[in-house]
């Protein structure tokens, strides 16, 4: 069992090792979906709220499959429950808000190929987190998945105004931006470590 | 043969080669459609691993050979999945392959496989992989299948190649291990932590546009 306090948890998740900017997990929502601000906040609470409930679920699936001695099912076990939670959300959002559920389009079913969500579950088990770490671990990288998608949508907005040379149009420039962004998470490393 | 024949243009060997469509499906994906450069698809690992060369390499091939699988049997089973329920089965057959995969690894060698770490298991939600079961195995035949999944893995070997290895000469001042500046080369350690990945793949997006922009404007 793995003895890290809560807070430490939490710390480490959502800035230190920021799942988009540190573990690069998460991409293909952080360069698609980053392009207006309101779309990215939505996108990161219904990412976070995934993550939060995968979690859970992987934590008791993992203590499943150790009591059964079945851990080669591990990866595929997951993959079923993130699937499903997913449609879970779809079915919700699209119930809730239709014109969200446009806004984000393709990438809402695409949560589910979303790495950042499977890489959780996985580094959980690795860790060896108990339940409430397990929660708080969650919690963590959605705030931090969320916070690097405000501050790339941010940026995004503000460059639209600007003239860029037409060689890094599109996703070079998003690419550098996030290099800056990830540069600058970089100063966060030894918070924590006392 | 037959098809090669068939092609009257009189472009010549390579010409005709190219245009036939079993190759076609093969040589589309290593430069015109690379996964990569030009459909910017499974970025998580792409980044993430290609601090070094050597693990660009292994990446890519473990990517290769689960698309490989994966896409033989889905087109296999293309008659005999439900529609509704594909996209749930065809991430069941990745993940079978890819846990074959992450075993196969630990056994062979377990230097990689902690340089790797859950980024093998992550191959299960690499776009690319989902992207080609969904998009062209289910609807072409086994044969084809293979070429799409031999062509389209051997581009991501490629970009992911590439990666690591401008990463790792210009971060270690080495590739593949063996050193090639004199060691007073100052190390741009930055180029193997995570910024330096995006730069990397930023600056070879920008050498693409440059190359299309300069065609468009011949």
């Amino acid at each position: 069992m793995n003895q890290e306090s809560l807070f430490a948890i939490f710390i480490n998740a959502s800035l230190i090792n920021n799942f988009v900017l540190a573990y690069f997990l998460g991409i293909c929502p952080f360069l698609g979906v980053s392009g207006k601000m309101e779309t990215a906040t939505k996108m990161g609470a219904a990412v976070t709220f995934v993550m939060i409930i995968s979690s859970v679920c992987a934590y008791g699936l993992h203590a499943l499959l150790v009591s059964i001695d079945a851990i080669y099912l591990q990866l595929i076990s997951y993959i079923v429950v993130i699937a499903a939670t997913v449609q879970l959300v779809e079915m919700f959002i699209k119930k809730m808000s239709p014109a969200l559920f446009r806004a984000l389009g393709i990438f809402l079913p695409l949560i589910t190929t979303n790495c950042a969500i499977l890489g959780l579950a996985l580094f959980q088990t690795n860790k060896g987190y108990g339940l409430a770490q397990s929660v708080v671990y969650a919690l963590g990288a959605g705030i931090g998945f969320t916070l690097a998608l405000v501050l790339m949508a941010g940026l995004r907005e503000k460059l639209n105004f600007a003239e860029t040379p037409n060689l890094v149009k599109g996703t070079a420039l998003t690419l550098l931006i996030a290099g800056i962004l990830s540069l600058a998470f970089m100063g966060f490393a030894g918070l924590g470590s006392n | 043969m037959s098809q090669l024949t068939k092609d009257k243009t009189g472009e010549g060997f390579w010409g005709n080669l190219a245009n036939s469509p079993s190759t076609n499906e093969f040589l589309k994906g290593l430069w015109k459609e690379n996964p990569v450069f030009v459909q910017v698809l499974g970025m998580c690992p792409t980044l993430a691993v290609t601090n070094t060369a050597m693990n660009g390499l292994a990446m890519g091939l473990a990517t290769t050979f689960v698309l490989l699988m994966s896409n033989i049997l889905v087109s296999s089973l293309r008659n005999v999945i439900p529609k509704q329920v594909r996209i749930a089965s065809y991430i069941l057959i990745i993940a079978t392959f890819v846990t074959m995969t992450d075993y196969a690894i630990q056994a062979i060698s377990v230097d990689l496989s902690k340089a790797l770490g859950a980024f093998i298991s992550l191959i299960v939600v690499n776009c690319l992989i989902l992207g080609r079961a969904e998009a062209f195995a289910s609807k072409n035949t086994v044969g084809k299948s293979m070429l799409d999944a031999l062509g389209m893995g051997f581009g991501f070997v490629i970009g992911l190649l590439s990666l690591g290895a401008v990463r790792e000469i210009l971060g270690n001042g080495s590739i593949f291990g063996i050193p090639v500046f004199p060691a007073s080369f100052q190390e741009w350690v930055i180029m193997i932590l995570p910024p330096g990945g995006f730069f990397t793949l930023a600056m070879w997006l920008m050498f693409f546009n440059h190359r299309k922009q300069k065609k468009a404007a011949l």
